[in-house]
């Protein structure tokens, strides 16, 4: 009897021992990024064909989506209206993608360059100042110089809320006393310099 | 009739009693501390990559945004790790040629791919989301710690399900507002207890029964 019992309790933590398996932790299914044996180049996520549209994706709005008209010109203004929301995220989007080269202020004195990259053009020059918005969307779509494109990082709506705050930049390096609203002037001088040092700082 | 049982039998059915009790108890507490330890969790241990990809350099020295690499992070329920085309944005000029990254440029040429080790595997029956949370205010750092000081990437919370659970029953105190949401080393503004109050109800945060219901993280 004691013997059996012994047994018996080796039996059941052996048995427990070889039930430890992992079949439901790593079950045959593709999840992100997971390898594949079956395709050629191992990944499980396939490239899209050629020529595929998704639902609701056609893209017919060539403005939109390339920053040219339908001659094939850059268009200027922007495909919606410019609202508070809009420069915010613009201000986001470009601060995650666009200051490791531009820095915050679009001076082209980013982390990166100061590492050695190629140096880009300040926002703040005539040229650049001048140059439609479409110009703008494009070399994000598709690269300029040195510079990638972007378009598999920042989308098309994104695009548009960065040239945007872009411009905001552009205003701002350029601004006089008369771009301030009346109300608002009494607060420059010692505490507009204040606030200044406290942005920068940060 | 002589006794069946010695003496000495009264002892040993005592301890046998009490050691069962204990000696049950500690297989349990041991096989816990086993289930929860680093060895198993793999919490902490820094995984070799094909590449040496160091966070702490492009995090805590350069300043990169996670989401610079990690696009998709706040739209789908993967933080995808970028291709190589990400990389070459930057080294295409910078350490372009440099042993250590000849795997990215050769990855780069051939339309190809880094086999990266993955760090982060949740059993495959969890169906995790990091754009709910991004959304709902949890920051990066909140489960995956100080990305910023790794020069390996490691993992830094347990993944085991009580952790889950923790903060699924209580996620206040790990809320932050969304301009903070890829900032290493936070700290609140103010009163934790009531920016997290404030922002369960800004982001229409559920209650603990519909956080810890199965099929909000199994299905």
């Amino acid at each position: 009897m004691r013997t059996n019992l012994k047994w018996g309790a080796v039996a059941l933590i052996l048995a427990g021992a070889v039930g430890c398996r992992q079949d439901m932790h790593d079950q045959p299914k593709y999840i992100p990024l997971r390898p594949s044996s079956f395709f050629d180049d191992g990944r499980s996520a396939r490239p899209i064909p050629a020529g595929t549209v998704a639902r609701g994706h056609l893209e017919a709005d060539t403005a939109f989506y390339t920053g040219k008209d339908a001659n094939g010109n850059y268009v200027d203004g922007f495909p919606f209206a410019v609202t508070k929301e809009v420069l915010l995220r613009g201000q986001e989007r470009y601060n995650i993608f666009c200051t490791p080269c531009h820095d915050r202020t679009g001076t082209g004195n980013g982390i990166v360059v100061r590492r050695g990259f190629r140096h880009p053009p300040s926002y703040h020059i005539d040229r650049l100042r001048q140059a439609p918005n479409g110009y703008i969307f494009d070399v994000i779509t598709n690269g300029f110089g040195a510079m990638q494109d972007y378009s598999a990082q920042v989308a098309p709506a994104d695009r548009w809320a960065i040239i945007a705050y872009e411009r905001a930049l552009q205003l701002s390096e350029n601004a006089t006393l008369a771009d301030v609203p009346a109300a608002q002037r009494a607060q420059l001088g010692a505490q507009g310099n204040a606030l200044v040092i406290q942005q920068e700082a940060r | 009739m002589s006794q069946i049982f010695h003496h000495s039998s009264n002892a040993l059915a005592r301890v046998t009693i009490f050691g069962g009790v204990f000696i049950l108890g500690f297989i349990g507490w041991a096989g816990y501390q086993l289930d929860a330890s680093h060895y198993a969790t793999r919490q902490e241990v820094p995984r070799d990559q094909p590449v040496p990809f160091s966070h702490a350099h492009h995090v805590g020295g350069e300043g990169f945004d996670c989401r610079y690499c990690h696009t998709t992070v706040e739209d789908s329920s993967f933080a995808n790790i970028p291709p190589v085309k990400t990389c070459m944005n930057c080294h295409s000029q910078i350490w372009k040629d440099s042993p250590t990254l000849e795997p990215v440029r050769t990855a780069f040429r051939n339309n190809g791919t880094i086999a990266w080790v993955r760090v982060h595997d949740l059993p495959d029956f969890v169906y995790f989301n990091h754009s709910i949370h991004v959304a709902k205010g949890v920051g990066c750092e909140t489960c995956h710690g100080r990305i910023d000081q790794m020069p390996l990437t490691r993992q830094f919370a347990t993944l085991r399900m009580e952790w889950c659970l923790d903060c699924h029953k209580n996620p206040a105190p790990n809320l932050r507002p969304h301009e903070f949401i890829t900032k290493m080393g936070y700290t609140p503004a103010g009163d934790q207890e009531e920016i997290g109050r404030r922002l369960m109800a800004e982001n229409q945060i559920q209650d603990a029964r519909h956080l810890t219901s199965c099929s909000t993280c199994h299905r």
